[in-house]
């Protein structure tokens, strides 16, 4: 099992580095001289060349490479020009409205699709069934932003039962806050409630036939123990991992539902990064994100070992 | 192959026609979209970038079905303009992707050598969220209408890789390859007769969603603004323009959003009733 971990480990390491080589190529990539682009038409030749050398940019590309492992390896991913703070700081800054609308995000979307998931396998074939297969697919080709603005239409304009749009200002509390993110985080819980209701399904069809689930109904248990605790336990491995996946792919929807909602997060940062070209702050939230991604399926992995005696290398 | 296993299926014969129906009435709908889109210029009543102040933010009606815009565009015709554009846009990242995606998936699974690196590579570019590595690649390489093309048939070229060169591993050790190879036939020519064209039925269904959430991150690239240029008419343009009206003039937002919507929809019921015509032990319900 030590062997396994290690292997996992190594794994993840190894597309970590693969990771930061891509980000370090990606935004190296620009035409264009990117401190110039950065200090925009009205730079003087001067300017352009100190922030060429306070970023670095007149090393050649090699030494940038090593200087830039360097600085990450050391927990610095750099420092925004723009924002005039490192980007840690800045991505730290903005971290609360993207974790807790990822989090409500998904806990939406699975109570919404494992439910559905479980007893559409449970009835495969019926009218509920197709309709659940029908309706995935729907939710899957809503885009969540346009969700977004429906959902602003309908619960904030008209209703008024939620805030249209923002964070709450400066001293908003808690609640408050949180009250800001019911809107967002039902525009991609939906959305993505569709992805895990399909593996639910998927995954509970494979075990429901299983000899285990037939002798735990000869017993004579009542269906509910039978599809919870034998048949939902063991089909719960790929629905976690898509729960998982899926979390971590929430980010990407943040992305775009932070700005429909005006929201001070790391979606609308990088947003805003890549409208001014804030190449260091472009650079540090694909590295932070990247690495979350990597992380949960590390996490994952690891989550199997505990939670399945079967799973042993 | 297909045919191979046509007969199996023989059980489940209701459940094939109706899978069969849900691939052609996807086929239909996708094929309307593209009919609409092709003959715009003939359908629309009126031009995309027809200004009308004094008909502004006009709500549906017989004069314009889809209502009008803040600039007092025709919503109808210019829906109708952005799905030339989308398609196009869609179609052409997924072609790239295919081509990139197709070529990294045979070589790594013919070439252990190739194999770590190229699979590495693509381990490293699925931990990226497809947007924002999209957002990204148009932010280093400057926003065009090329470059979003670029940057999203470099996002999706790691799925068709990863599932060309899962394939090729086990096509390459299948006695017919080997056959081949003893009789002393050209690995490039294996690799395109014998290995690549065995691929065509997962590739066709992959393809299939990607044209799909090629489109959808398309419009969400838009909407954001760091896609095409805010005055050309695309659903996602078309959105965002409508966003500031939202409450005010809902159609302006809805039916671009509905464009989108029928249009994935009806891409991923041809991908799915493609991969069970194509693939039956692939079928999700079995």
């Amino acid at each position: 099992m030590t062997r396994y971990v290690l292997q996992r480990l190594l794994g993840m390491l190894t597309v970590m580095f693969t990771v930061v080589t891509i980000v370090f190529i990606i935004v190296r990539v620009a035409p264009g001289d990117p401190a110039a682009v950065m200090l925009g038409p009205d730079a003087t030749p001067a300017d352009v060349e100190a922030l060429r050398v306070r970023l670095g940019l007149d090393q050649p590309l090699p030494i940038q490479y090593v200087y830039f492992l360097a600085q990450l390896a050391r927990g610095d991913l750099g420092h925004s020009i723009f924002l005039d703070m490192p980007v840690a700081s800045a991505l730290l800054d903005r971290a609360e409205p993207t974790f807790f609308l990822t989090l409500f995000a998904i806990l939406i979307a699975s109570a919404i699709a494992l439910p559905v998931g479980i007893m559409s396998a449970y009835r495969r074939g019926s009218l509920f069934d197709q309709s659940v297969t029908t309706l995935t697919m729907l939710a899957a080709s809503i885009p969540s932003f346009w969700l977004g603005l429906i959902l602003i239409q309908v619960f904030a304009v008209r209703l008024g039962w939620f805030p249209v749009a923002g964070y709450g200002g400066p001293d908003a509390s808690f609640l408050t806050r949180m009250s800001h993110l019911v809107l967002p985080a039902t525009a991609l819980g939906v959305v993505s409630s569709a992805l895990i209701t399909r593996f639910t399904r998927a995954s509970m069809l494979d075990v429901l036939n299983d000899d285990y689930v037939r002798t735990a109904r000869s017993k004579g248990m009542g269906e509910f123990r039978v599809v919870m605790k034998h048949a939902f336990k063991n089909a719960l491995i790929p629905v976690l991992t898509v729960v998982g996946l899926t979390a971590a792919l929430l980010v990407s929807g943040a992305v775009v539902t932070e700005t429909v909602f005006s929201l001070p997060g790391v979606g609308n940062l990088v947003v805003s990064a890549v409208l001014r070209r804030d190449y260091p702050v472009i650079q540090g939230a694909l590295l932070v994100i990247a690495a979350i991604y990597v992380l949960i399926n590390f996490g994952i992995d690891m989550l199997y070992l505990m939670i399945d005696p079967r799973v042993r290398y | 192959m297909a045919a191979s296993s046509a007969g199996v299926d023989a059980p489940r014969i209701s459940t094939l026609i109706l899978q069969r129906r849900t691939l052609a009435i996807g086929l239909a709908v996708i094929a309307t979209i593209t009919l609409l889109a092709v003959l715009a210029p003939l359908i629309a009543p009126y031009a995309p970038n027809k200004l009308s102040i004094v008909n502004r933010l006009k709500p549906p009606s017989a004069t314009w079905f889809f209502g009008t815009d803040e600039f007092g565009h025709d919503v109808f015709s210019r829906t109708i303009y952005a799905g030339q554009l989308s398609l196009v846009v869609g179609a052409a990242a997924t072609a790239l992707a295919g081509v990139v995606g197709i070529t990294l998936g045979v070589v790594a699974g013919f070439f252990r050598k190739a194999d770590g690196v190229v699979s590495r590579i693509i381990d490293a570019m699925m931990a990226f969220p497809d947007i924002l590595l999209a957002i990204a690649l148009v932010a280093a390489l400057g926003p065009s209408l090329a470059t979003v093309i670029i940057a999203l048939g470099i996002v999706y070229a790691p799925r068709l890789a990863r599932i060309v060169r899962a394939s090729t591993l086990v096509i390459r050790e299948l006695p017919y390859v080997e056959a081949a190879r003893a009789l002393g036939v050209p690995t490039w020519r294996i690799m395109t007769r014998h290995v690549l064209r065995n691929l065509v039925s997962p590739i066709l269904v992959q393809a299939t969603f990607i044209f799909a959430y090629a489109m959808l991150a398309e419009a969400g690239l838009s909407f954001l603004g760091v896609g095409v240029s805010p005055e050309i008419p695309t659903w996602g343009t078309m959105i965002a323009s409508g966003r500031q009206y939202v409450g005010q003039a809902d159609w302006v937002t809805i039916f671009p959003g509905l464009a989108i919507i029928l249009t994935v929809l009806s891409l991923q019921l041809v991908g799915d009733g493609l991969r069970d015509l194509l693939d039956p032990r692939l079928r999700k319900d079995l």
